[in-house]
């Protein structure tokens, strides 16, 4: 597994390959509920576990990311987008789209800065819109990481407003 | 019409490309057939019985005679020379090569054409009025806003794995000829008492296995707020909409489930948060730009203009049956909407071949601005054509096979694919269809039946969207064995009704039969020529009909068991 994520230098904006970048290291330790978390470094733990425990998990050293199901209501982000610095965000299957929603509603409705990071079942085929609708990093479930980055370019015109960009193409260009 | 921009055809072209790369990965074996699957899919491409089938999208039915020329030349060079007009305004081609589709990709793209999003789970070909723009009877013309949701649409990073697919249908009139009832979102645009623009919003109708005429749940959407509203019901949708059971997951369900006082309040409450964001509010110079695009023709106009009424057809029956079954009054004085029956004695219905299909570029481009329309009942339309060139079209229609008069007619079938080309079918279409036509064909010359819809689908899935017809068949399995049941009374009109199954299945050689003895009960039961089939069936019931075809004791007529 490969993960791909955005650089730390790239500008929000609608997804290139040069934004993107195979990582090599990654801090994040993601921890399953029924073993204990570490005392210090970056955890990824469950929306369950981070509602029993979120005062003792916010008072560890380290930053915390959360696990979010993707059939999580909405209401239940609020808190999370205050709090966590990674949301991971789950594709049981790359036909569920149900997390492309949860994404934009954590960008544009509760204003989370952090990182979203899309597990499970991701393929290259989705990274562009993944990261249009506001998701930083994708653990590619399989297939070359080369070729997924180049999937970026795939498209360099898009039509709507999204997460990276708040005009439609309309009012971004002049139309005939 | 809507031409493409610099940015509309780098989509187009970026996506022929990204498929080329998408089709050698399964040729080289990178990708499994079951990987590969989605990706075709969002393309159009499907795996039928014999073959891939590959289903090009006519935004709105709205064709260029170049277009059509293309399409001639695509089922000439890739296919065997013909094709297949869906009930969403789409062409398919039945027999193209994986290999080659791409090359048909780039070939449609170099004419402003493509693939994108006619399957998948995703936003679909938005269909409208195949008389926008010309129908007397039209308040708003439907077609800037179905380009504006076909961009919006388009690759929409949000929407592009929905629990299931998603149909949108645009109306401009009262007398609604785009069945918006029936459809994932329907949108009839009017002017209000201020002389606003706006949408009435119906959510949640649909066909298949679980028929549904769409609630209204917006009487007046200000026109700026239509790609707000419209994201509104796709992300409620997109969260809440069922994936535990295909056969659930449409948005009819998630409507009828939630109640459709819950669904309305939960669509305007996500509305109200993102209605006034930037992205998504509609501009009026944005409107106007698109609605340039959709300027009337250069009609030209004489003092001595003939009208339809006064046409003098002399002796030409011929000519007189295809005026009155085929051609419509146009909203110019001197001009008429001319429709073109895909439903001969000597094709499938919707089928066309490129001899045909170059017939009819040229006859649009001699006769009609250069423009055809594709009807969501497999016909097509020739919008603009002067009163006095009736003859003449008529004339070299004839030469092509394409002057059938019998527009809105029984005989005027719209049929799926059924079992001869569809993986997915129960029993064949074509050929009841055949068999239906041959019956009905004297009577309906001899006797005027008035408008009567006749659909077929080979399955529950219901493409042929047999609900909604007046006379619905739908191919059913009963142990290994085609059976067809008989449905009275639908309707895709303002007036949208779900067909009521009239009694017990028929084998494939009653069918027909049924279907003759229940047109033959209508001729005798209306009080005048006037009283259409629909008004008799909604006047009397079912009962006159099922002992015509049954007999009086149903139960003592069954062949095989029901
Ligand atoms: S109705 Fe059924 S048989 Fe007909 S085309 Fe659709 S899926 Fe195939």
């Amino acid at each position: 597994m490969a993960l791909i994520r955005r650089r730390a230098s790239a500008p929000r904006r609608e997804p290139r390959a040069a934004d993107f970048e195979i990582a090599s290291d990654d801090s994040w330790l993601s921890i399953a509920d029924d073993a204990s978390v570490p005392a210090t470094g970056d955890v990824i733990v469950s929306l369950a576990r981070f509602m029993a425990e979120s005062e003792a998990l916010l008072a560890r050293e380290g930053r915390l990311g959360v696990r979010v199901p993707n059939d999580t209501l909405p209401e239940l982000l609020a808190p999370l987008a205050t709090s966590a610095t990674l949301i991971a965000l789950d594709f049981p299957t790359h036909r569920d789209g149900r997390a492309y929603s949860l994404a934009r509603w954590l960008r544009s409705r509760f204003g989370f800065r952090g990182e979203i990071r899309a597990t499970g079942k991701v393929v290259r085929d989705q990274l562009a819109n993944l990261a249009r609708v506001g998701f930083d990093s994708f653990e590619l479930a399989r297939g070359s990481a080369e070729l997924a980055l180049a999937s970026f370019d795939d498209f360099t015109v898009h039509y709507q407003a999204t997460s990276d960009q708040p005009l439609p193409l309309w009012k971004r260009a002049a139309r005939a | 019409m809507y031409r493409y921009d610099e940015h509309d055809r780098r989509i187009v072209v970026e996506r022929a490309r990204q498929f080329r790369t998408q089709v050698a990965r399964r040729i080289s074996g990178e990708l499994t057939e079951e990987e590969f699957r989605p990706l075709r899919l969002q393309n159009g491409l499907y795996i039928q019985l014999h073959a891939y089938m590959l289903r090009i999208a006519i935004p709105y039915g709205l064709l260029s005679a170049t277009q059509i020329r293309k399409l001639a030349d695509i089922t000439r060079k890739y296919d065997r020379g013909y094709g297949h007009f869906t009930t969403r305004q789409n062409l398919q081609l039945n027999w193209p090569r994986l290999e080659d589709v791409p090359t048909i990709l780039d070939e449609l793209a170099s004419v402003e054409m493509h693939a994108i999003q006619t399957s998948g789970n995703c936003v679909r070909n938005v269909t409208s009025d195949p008389f926008a723009g010309v129908a007397r009877d039209e308040d708003v013309d439907p077609r800037p806003y179905c380009e504006i949701l076909r961009q919006y649409s388009t690759f929409h990073p949000e929407f592009a794995t929905l629990p299931r697919k998603f149909k949108i249908a645009v109306t401009g009139s009262k007398n609604d000829r785009a069945a918006i009832a029936v459809h994932d979102i329907g949108l009839r645009v009017l002017k209000n008492d201020a002389g606003e623009i706006g949408f009435e919003v119906y959510v949640g109708g649909g066909q298949g296995r679980t028929p549904m005429i769409a609630p209204r749940i917006r009487a007046f959407l200000p026109e700026r707020d239509l790609l707000a509203y419209t994201e509104a019901i796709l992300r409620i949708y997109n969260q809440l909409g069922r994936r535990d059971n295909l056969y659930k997951a449409r948005i009819k369900i998630l409507v009828h489930e939630t109640g459709v006082p819950e669904f309305t309040r939960l669509v305007e409450e996500e509305f109200a948060r993102i209605a006034s964001d930037e992205g998504l509010v509609l501009t009026p110079d944005e409107i106007a730009r698109v609605t340039r695009h959709f300027e009337p023709a250069s009609y030209e106009t004489t003092p001595a203009t003939p009208t339809l009424e006064g046409l003098t057809l002399g002796k030409d029956r011929t000519l007189a049956r295809f005026v009155e079954a085929n051609v419509l009054p146009h909203r110019v004085a001197g001009y008429a909407i001319v429709q073109i029956s895909l439903k001969s004695e000597r094709l499938p219905p919707g089928d066309v071949t490129h001899v045909q299909l170059d017939a009819v570029a040229d006859l649009a481009d001699r006769f009609s601005f250069g423009r055809a329309v594709v009807t969501h009942r497999q016909n097509l339309v020739l919008t603009d054509v002067k009163i006095a060139a009736l003859a003449a079209l008529h004339a070299d229609l004839a030469k092509h096979d394409l002057a059938t008069p019998n527009v809105g007619r029984v005989t005027d079938i719209v049929a799926c694919p059924g079992l001869d080309y569809c993986d997915l079918a129960n029993a064949r279409s074509i050929p009841v269809a055949a068999d239906v036509a041959s019956r009905l064909r004297t009577l309906e010359q001899e006797q005027d039946l008035g408008p009567i819809t006749l659909n077929i689908s080979g399955c529950i899935n219901a493409c042929g969207h047999h609900h909604v017809g007046n006379l619905g068949i739908l191919g059913i399995d009963k142990l290994g064995e085609e059976f067809y049941q008989l449905t009275l009374g639908g309707d895709h009109t303002e007036t949208a009704a779900v067909g009521k199954i009239l009694g017990r299945a028929f084998a494939a050689d009653e069918i027909a039969g049924a279907v003759e003895k229940t047109v033959r009960t209508y001729l005798a039961l209306r009080t005048s020529r006037d009283e259409t089939f629909l008004a008799v069936y909604r006047r009397v019931g079912p009962t006159p009909f099922k002992e015509a075809v049954y007999g009086a004791h149903p139960a003592s007529s069954q062949r095989t068991a029901a």
